[in-house]
């Protein structure tokens, strides 16, 4: 099983029905397996603020959702997250790419990747770092405890968790 | 006839039915002239109104209306062509249409000049979008609801606001009562 095979097991073993995704490269691979899962509604967003409005949606809807995203969300959704996800008490893991880690071409993505876990611990997000494979035993505890918390919760994945930035 | 006028008048249609309410006045004033478990108040996140209400409608199968602003859809515009290509038939998305940011001092919108929702609606692949003049939004509202397919409704209306207090109850009350009428 690969690791996107797995995360997808862990979501649908965990009743995780809907899914928003925004895309990079990083996350191509688990992107393709949500979207070819048929346990899984699949709904790409156009930004990732948008993908958090239609998780609190299906949320409220019956549904439990996740987002995935790259790290550089984390800069457009703060209100979001604080004022929707946070205020209202829902849950919601978020599965980023942490871009701008070890192994990454693009120096670019390392001015974010330097504020990331700041940020999020400013705004009292549970974060967990998926740095090498096996660390994604851990996932279904996270998605559980996410669901008990009704918190948003990050999962942050670098270029090592997913072998490299395909080079 | 302005927003709070159009939301009067079509409160007898909205009480049946799952709503979502934009941020501010459009919540406030829902909340003063007929306030509903069936309604869900957005305290905060401008522009999210159409994509949780399409959220909600994804979900389940009960008629679902989003109450946006068109600073609103503005602010979101990503959302239509999201909306466009994932069809709920339970979900209508009511753009109360007055050409101006009108929770923030009625500053004019792109929306009253040059550009118009409606198209932008059409143009991101929407099926079945109806403008419509504020007198007429009860009338179109009922028939999308009876139609049983995903619609886009502009009503157009004139810019204003009446004195309404704000919403104090707790965020999560609020979330609570409306997930509870979505399962009842």
């Amino acid at each position: 099983m690969t690791i996107s095979e797995k995360i997808v097991a862990d979501l649908v073993a965990n009743n995780v029905q809907f899914v928003t995704t925004v895309p990079c490269k990083q996350l191509a691979g688990v992107i393709d397996a949500v979207d070819k899962s048929p346990d899984i509604y699949h709904i790409p967003s156009n930004k990732e603020d948008e993908g958090m409005g239609l998780c609190a949606g299906a949320y409220m809807g019956g549904k439990r959702p996740a987002i995935i995203m790259q790290n550089t969300a984390i800069g457009v959704t703060i209100n979001t997250l604080v004022t929707l996800t946070q205020y209202y008490r829902m849950p919601l893991p978020m599965l980023i790419s942490y871009r701008g880690e070890l192994r990454e071409p693009v120096a670019c993505q390392v001015e974010m990747a330097v504020h990331t876990k700041a940020l999020l611990n400013q705004l009292n997000i549970p974060t967990y770092h998926f740095h090498k494979e096996s660390d994604v035993d851990e996932f279904d505890e996270i998605l559980k405890y996410t669901f008990m918390c009704n918190k948003p919760v990050a999962i942050l994945t670098d270029a090592s968790f997913w072998g490299g930035y395909g080079e | 006839m302005i927003r709070s006028e159009i939301l009067r008048n079509i409160a007898p249609i909205l009480r049946d039915e799952l709503v979502v309410c934009n941020i501010g006045l459009p919540s406030q004033e829902m909340h003063l002239i007929d306030d509903q478990p069936t309604n869900f108040y957005m305290l905060g996140t401008m522009g999210l109104s159409s994509s949780i209400g399409l959220g909600v409608a994804l979900a389940q199968d009960k008629t679902v209306i989003s109450i946006d602003g068109d600073g609103s859809v503005l602010t979101n515009f990503g959302t239509l062509p999201t909306i466009a290509n994932n069809v709920a038939n339970n979900y209508i998305l009511l753009i109360i249409d007055n050409g101006s940011y009108g929770s923030t001092g009625d500053q004019p919108t792109y929306a009253g000049q040059k550009t118009s929702l409606t198209a932008v609606a059409r143009a991101c692949g929407c099926e079945s979008v109806i403008e419509c003049k504020a007198e007429d939004t009860g009338k179109v509202l009922q028939a999308a609801i009876d139609s049983k397919k995903m619609t886009i409704i502009v009503a157009k209306c004139e810019s204003g606001n009446i004195k309404v207090p704000v919403i104090t109850k707790d965020p999560v009350v609020i979330r609570e009562r409306f997930m509870q009428a979505v399962k009842s």
